[in-house]
């Protein structure tokens, strides 16, 4: 071992596209790796559980954790990289909003496992097995995560110095960072690493926006044959662009489908799919109420669309756990 | 504040349920209906809480979810009839947002009862009394919303996996 800055990799509830997104890092990644040494990488490296609790408090420069977390195994392992970590970065859009997990939180736990392990039409499941926390087989006593009611971001569980956003977040922003985190020129603690302002900002269709948006029905990409030079927005798409940060380059946008907001809000939002639907209700072509619930009818999920990646994190978090209860039964 | 009767039962032990009702209110129409209701001692259910606002078009949906958030049963909007804006259009703009807002609240289980647009001149005290004491009638029906935040610890930590 060097004495160069150890960094720790981990996973939480995600699909393992960010650790794709530190692998697109292509060459670059050389650069990374020459500066730091990667004391942990479950998805890469051989080090297990045990060797981190071996590391001293603190020893750990930084700690890049992706994926929300849902369950008590992911929820002792990042209270475990909080203290072995100087640094912790939520990487990911998961980390930093819950993610699409996060959707989860429309559900309650019983009726995600029901989903999962009986009503799914691909599940073959005759005998109703589900998994449990604990259970006894020829005397030997089987432990396994149980799962929380409620999915978090990181945040909401541990303190969290910064924040990658973006599902994944873009080789760019993450040289960037890692640079930034070694010339040890970082913002304010908390920041989230990105610039502050709308994806519009840096919309390669910025210039064809017309000056007053009036949409009178939405449609998915998949009903249209989309024009690849005008605002998806004009062409009666659900955009998120005007609710969602940059710093993704538009990679969407450029390849013909709209924005759904991984990037998260600003830092003047607080919930970006409130900020999302103010944005876009207001831009319904009539006043009159069944002509509005038309047209925002065709919006067939509202929740899913507009807190794709951000229930977990938005003042609500999730479905009111009564009527969760409620609508499974 | 129309606040002036008091609060039935605040001290007594099993305080039967008080919907608290969170009610932004537009400056140039509802607000001035409810001070009319005041200077002309018309009563009406002392259960909202009212926020002035310029425009029923300034409420951005986080206030009426922070509302929830915060513990309020429900959120009343009361704006000014259509055509009569302020500013022209800021009642359709809430008009619109509100259609969408129900929905999405209906898909995470708050009951459209809950959350009530009205549009309520500078005249009409009335209105104003029936709509609000309909709706806290209403809310009183379906109880508290107790919607407080979950813990960050909700279940319980027992299984806790043997290295």
């Amino acid at each position: 071992m060097t004495d160069k800055p150890k960094v720790a990799f981990y996973w939480c509830a995600s699909c393992g596209g960010c650790e794709e997104a530190v692998v697109d890092l292509a060459e670059q990644v050389l650069d990374v790796v020459a500066a730091v040494d990667i004391v942990f990488w479950p998805v890469a490296l051989d080090f297990k559980r045990k060797d981190v609790e071996a590391m001293a408090d603190g020893s750990l420069a930084a700690a890049f954790i992706n994926g929300a977390v849902r369950s008590t195994e992911q929820e002792e392992m990042v209270h475990l990289l909080r203290r072995k970590a100087q640094t912790v970065v939520a990487f990911g859009s998961c980390s930093h909003l819950g993610g699409i997990p996060g959707l989860a939180n429309l559900f309650d736990r019983d009726g995600v496992l029901a989903s999962a392990y009986l009503e799914s039409p691909s599940t073959v499941n005759p005998d109703g097995v589900l998994p449990r926390p604990r259970s006894e087989e020829d005397g030997h006593r089987l432990t396994i995560p149980a799962l929380f009611e409620t999915v978090r971001s990181l945040d909401q569980v541990i303190d969290v110095d910064y924040y990658l956003p973006g599902c994944a977040p873009t080789p760019k922003l993450i040289a960037e960072a890692v640079m930034a985190l070694l010339a040890g020129k970082l913002p304010p603690k908390g920041s989230v690493l990105a610039p502050d302002v709308a994806l519009c900002d840096e919309c390669p269709r910025k210039k064809t926006k017309p000056e007053q948006l009036a949409l009178s029905a939405f449609k998915r990409p998949s009903e249209v044959i989309l024009n690849e030079e005008e605002c998806l927005l004009a062409q009666g798409v659900l955009c998120l662009g005007a609710a969602t940060r940059s710093g993704c380059e538009a990679v969407c946008i450029k390849g013909n489908m709209p924005c759904t907001g991984c990037f998260g809000p600003t830092s003047r939002v607080k919930d970006q799919g409130a900020k999302a639907l103010s944005g876009i209700a207001s831009l319904v072509a009539s006043n009159d109420a069944a002509e509005i619930e038309r047209i925002l009818g065709s919006i067939p999920d509202p929740v899913g669309t507009l807190y794709r990646y951000s229930l977990p994190s938005s003042l609500l978090r999730r479905r009111r756990p009564a009527a969760a209860a409620a609508a499974k039964g | 504040m129309p606040e002036t009767t008091t609060e039935a039962g605040r001290d007594a032990a099993p305080a039967p349920f008080e919907p608290r009702i969170v009610a932004f209110f537009c400056n140039w129409c509802t607000y001035l209906a409810a001070d009319l209701a005041g200077t002309t001692r018309l009563k009406y259910a002392p259960n909202i809480r009212v926020v002035r606002l310029m425009c029923s078009g300034r409420i951005d949906p986080q206030f009426v979810l922070d509302a929830f958030a915060q513990g309020a049963d429900g959120v009343l909007i009361g704006g000014c009839h259509p055509g009569d804006c302020h500013y022209e259009s800021g009642n359709y703009k809430t008009l619109r947002r509100f259609h969408l807002l129900r929905r999405m609240l209906r898909d995470l289980g708050i009951e459209e009862e809950r959350f009530r647009l009205e549009w309520i001149s500078a005249s009409e005290a009335e209105p104003l009394r029936v709509a609000v004491n309909d709706m806290v009638e209403k809310v009183r029906a379906l109880g508290p919303l107790n919607l407080a935040v979950p813990a960050e610890h909700a279940e319980e930590p027992e299984e806790v996996a043997v290295p």
